[in-house]
């Protein structure tokens, strides 16, 4: 029996991107070899099953589950392509009336027993949403954008994990634009991990494609997509199973040659 | 700093935006983490003023009391450069 993994995907702020990586890394891992589970955690505004394009072929959800109404068997929606891949779909927003951590935790162990990862899509914010799904994760994973309020709210949820000993913690830094680092209008790569002290689990490009793949309810990674948003959540599914896989620099993303060079020297730390 | 930043104040310039994001991030943070609105701060700022001028006679111009973070430990530092030793006058006397 392997040693199942579950992993909470927060972020604070609401609209970083957590339902698409966690989309994303689903398939990723999945079309890796894994037998994976993503669980949505969002009760109030669900959205996962939108993202994988699987909202019509739900039938039970994870409240019906807890009730003892169904089998965990038949709430699980098997992906249509990628077979690795199962969704336990969000019970009804009347849920969070009663949800507790218990709840929540006999859910993932249940999941845990038939799969090897357990990705948990969190709700934003830190109210019982978050304290919910993260009584129930080991470790987790903070995705965050290089901009200042959704930075701050990240620090916020990583000391709110770090106090419930969620761990490790890893983070990935979302929607950034290589041209507005070089030119010094957007929060550096090194700013961010100074400040939240996590280590850097990925980058991923500002990249128009995520929209086109949550428009058609296809995650990137489904098709082997060449897109840099793709390639960056198969890096990360790559990285969590273990493999060095190096990072992505974003000044030499498109750019080389002599202004390239001097922008680089430009941003050197003196002191 | 960076090169940058430094070619910037040497010409005047306004920092570039990253700049200035970096910095109202790290005391926003600061405030966060050690639960401290700027004027609670304050207050504690002019206290410790007020104690260890009893001792020693520190330069209130210089002075400062600030939040610094480095790794996820915010850490309070206290610079109060001292002009005289008091030692002489007994404290509290």
């Amino acid at each position: 029996m392997t040693i199942s993994r579950t992993i909470l995907i927060c972020s604070g702020k609401g609209g970083v991107g957590k339902t698409t990586l966690t989309a994303n890394l689903g398939i990723a891992l999945a079309r890796q070899g894994a037998r994976t589970v993503v669980l949505d955690a969002d009760f109030g505004l669900r959205n996962l099953d939108l993202l994988l394009g699987l909202e019509n072929r739900i039938v039970y959800t994870a409240q019906e589950v807890l009730a003892e109404t169904c089998r965990l068997d038949q709430a699980l929606v098997k992906h249509k392509q990628e077979s690795n891949l199962a969704l336990l779909p969000a019970g009804n927003p009347r849920m969070l009336e009663w949800l507790k951590p218990e709840d929540m935790q006999a859910i993932v162990s249940m999941l845990s027993e038939r799969f090897d990862y357990v990705l948990i899509d969190c709700p934003a914010g830190i109210e019982d949403g978050f304290k919910n799904a993260a009584a129930a994760a080991k470790e987790a994973i903070v995705i965050t954008t290089p901009e200042v309020s959704a930075v701050r709210d990240a620090d916020r949820v990583i000391g709110l994990l770090n106090t419930r000993g969620v761990a490790p913690v890893q983070l990935v830094l979302n929607r950034v634009r290589p041209r507005m680092m070089a030119n010094q209008e957007m929060l550096a790569v090194d700013d961010v991990t100074d400040i939240l002290a996590l280590p850097l689990l990925g980058l991923v490009l500002e990249d128009e494609q995520v929209i086109v793949s949550t428009n058609r309810g296809e995650p990137l990674t489904l098709n082997g997509s060449a897109s840099p948003a793709a390639k960056a959540y198969t890096h990360i599914a790559r990285r969590l199973q273990g493999e060095d896989v190096p990072l992505m620099d974003p000044a030499r993303e498109g750019r080389t040659g002599l202004r390239a060079k001097v922008r680089r020297l430009m941003q050197t730390k003196i002191f | 700093m960076t090169l940058q930043d430094l070619l910037d104040r040497i010409l005047g310039r306004q920092p570039a935006s990253a700049t200035t994001a970096r910095e109202r991030l790290q005391l926003v943070l600061a405030h966060d983490r050690s639960d401290l609105s700027p004027e609670l701060l304050d207050q504690m700022r002019r206290e410790i003023f007020e104690v260890v001028a009893k001792y020693v006679d520190i330069d209130l111009e210089e002075g400062d009391v600030t939040l610094e973070t480095e790794d996820r430990v915010t850490a309070l530092v206290a610079n109060l450069p001292i002009r005289r030793s008091m030692a002489s006058s007994k404290p509290g006397s």
